[in-house]
């Protein structure tokens, strides 16, 4: 059965750069699908070909079964899109940022009042209703732009860092309502930089790194594969790393400390502890961080 | 890439952009119902009553009489041209405005007219409060001054049009000062606005009339407003026209160029 979603060497370029170098990919429908990656890696670029506001330089791609370049007015009907600037229109109330969106999907006057009310239930700003949105918090404009995603029910919901600057509290919200977008069957496809927050919703994820995808699977296979089970750091010095050369242990530097990753920790850990006589040990599970880190590297992007 | 010129594919959605304006500026009536009214009054008492001391009559009619149709078609350039520029550009680069609207089903062509469409609606709200003004100190001839309210919506489109051609060259906001004031403020004064047109040397005559939209503007306005209609409409009307369908065209594919990347 094809996906949702379906990109097959899909590229961009703007001028000499390339953005996006032939990447393939399928979403499945009903599923919460990451896209990961250093800045600079190509996923806003992917996430506005498939949201139909960039239009693709070659290969193919498909959403909810057209093409982007064919009918774009059709495709956007059915998408929900939470960009990464609040583009809020400041001119209006929470309630009125809904209806107006609401109209722009030929959603008759009554029904938009309607579902306006809802969603901002839904997101729990019904108290915040009639005020305009520049006096709302950072949290609470998200929220917003999350209820107005939803003003057209949308059969994908594409979220660009949805919960970039907000405090824990207003992040968990926001990963609550998309849990229960999910449960109601909505198709998810969302970029974050929030790696525990990737490895807590998506379903399936890529990593992607100067517009290639790198991996894709669940992150718990991308984990296992990638990083394996477990990690054991160790505080950095040059006995503990000449010792973990005479004894053949594959290990990593990450700024202050040496990362050896293991099946088991125990072990490595009471080598380590009666071998090398190291300041401190932590031994810890493998996290999708690990991976990212050991696929795209160290080095800082801009 | 399209052409310039070519006839960018606009759908009936551009009308709830054109709404979504309306709205906003309906919100705030009170606000934007005095500058029109202010405007007629301090034109007619400054220029009219004024200067039009000295000047009494110019080709037999009062000087007041002369210039009201002027008040009218500047206020129609300056509102278009205003809103198209400033009003435009502080939605689509600030408030982000329109990329929001072009994430549902209106396309950039859409939201782009429905800016267009809004700027000479504003024109033609203008006209509709400084027309009773103008009334009521005599200074226009009706019931044929009416048609300067279908007249505004024309020729506010066409200011409309070639204000948004700038807004999607500009670099920044503040380079829209240049047209404002090397096109638009000169143009207030030398298109036969103030004085006849017959007072410029012949060669800066012919290049009002090639290159200034206000002549053709106030041309007509002052027609209208006297009740003195000539076949020479016809060809004021076809210069406006074409300028009007030119600068529409390639406003809104400059705007695509510039926004969809």
């Amino acid at each position: 059965m094809p996906g949702i979603i379906e990109a097959k060497d899909l590229k961009k370029t703007f001028g000499s750069t390339v953005a996006v170098d032939g990447i393939a990919f399928s979403v499945r429908k009903g599923e919460v699908f990451g896209f990961l990656g250093p800045n600079g890696a190509g996923k806003t670029t992917t996430m506005k070909m498939i949201a139909c506001v960039s239009p693709k330089t070659s290969g193919t791609l498909t959403v909810l079964g057209m093409d982007p370049d064919e009918v774009p007015e059709k495709i956007k009907a059915g998408l929900g899109v939470v960009p990464q600037e609040t583009n809020l229109d400041p001119d209006f109330t929470c309630y009125g940022n809904l209806f107006t969106y609401a109209r722009y999907f030929d959603i008759t006057e009554a029904a938009a009042a309607k579902k306006a009310d809802e969603l901002l239930e839904f997101v729990q700003l019904t108290e915040k209703r009639d005020i305009t949105v520049e006096k709302l918090s950072g949290g609470m404009k998200r929220r917003l732009i999350l209820a107005r995603a939803l003003v057209n029910n949308p059969d994908i919901l594409i979220l660009d860092e949805p919960t970039i600057g907000l405090d824990p509290q207003a992040r968990h919200l926001i990963w609550e309502k998309l849990r229960t977008l999910q449960a109601q069957g909505n198709t998810i496809v969302l970029t974050t930089h929030y790696l525990d927050e990737a490895a807590r919703l998506c379903d399936r994820l890529v990593i992607m790194d100067n517009g290639r995808i790198l991996v894709e699977g669940t992150p718990a296979d991308l984990v296992r594969d990638h990083a394996g089970r477990e990690i054991v750091e160790v505080e950095k010095s040059d006995e503990v790393e000449s010792c973990l050369r005479d004894l053949q242990i594959p290990y990593e530097m990450a700024g202050d400390m040496i990362q050896v990753a293991t099946e088991s920790s125990r072990d490595i850990a009471r080598i380590l502890l009666d071998r090398c006589r190291p300041e401190k040990v932590i031994t810890r599970p493998a996290t999708l961080e690990d991976v990212f880190l050991k696929l795209t590297g160290r080095k800082l992007r801009e | 890439m399209p052409h310039i010129l070519s006839i960018p594919p606009v759908s009936r959605r551009a009308v709830k952009v054109w709404h979504r304006n309306l709205t906003v500026f309906a919100r705030t009536w009170q606000v934007n119902f005095f500058p029109p009214l202010v405007e007629a009054l301090l034109y007619l008492f400054a220029i009219g009553m004024g200067i039009g001391s000295y000047v009494r009559e110019i080709g037999g009619v009062p000087y007041v009489t002369f210039i009201a149709p002027a008040i009218l078609a500047i206020a129609v350039m300056n509102s278009a041209f205003f809103e198209c520029t400033y009003g435009s550009f502080v939605r689509m680069y600030y408030q982000k405005s329109f990329d929001a609207m072009i994430a549902t089903p209106l396309s950039i062509e859409d939201v782009i007219a429905g800016e267009l469409l809004w700027g000479a609606t504003r024109s033609v709200i203008y006209v509709v409060i400084m027309l009773p003004v103008l009334a009521v100190f005599g200074v226009v001839s009706l019931p044929l001054a009416l048609l300067a309210i279908p007249l505004a919506f024309l020729g506010g489109l066409m200011f409309a049009g070639i204000a948004m051609c700038f807004t999607a060259i500009t670099p920044g906001i503040d380079t829209l000062n240049y047209p404002s004031f090397l096109f638009i403020t000169p143009m207030a004064l030398f298109s036969g606005t103030f004085f006849p047109l017959t007072l410029l040397p012949a060669a800066l005559q012919y290049v009002a009339l090639a290159l200034l939209p206000l002549t053709h503007l106030v041309a007509i306005m002052r027609m209208f407003t006297q009740a003195a209609v000539s076949p020479v409409i016809l060809l004021h009307l076809a210069w406006i026209i074409v300028v009007t369908l030119l600068c529409c065209m390639a406003a809104i594919n400059l705007m695509r160029r510039r926004l969809i990347v």
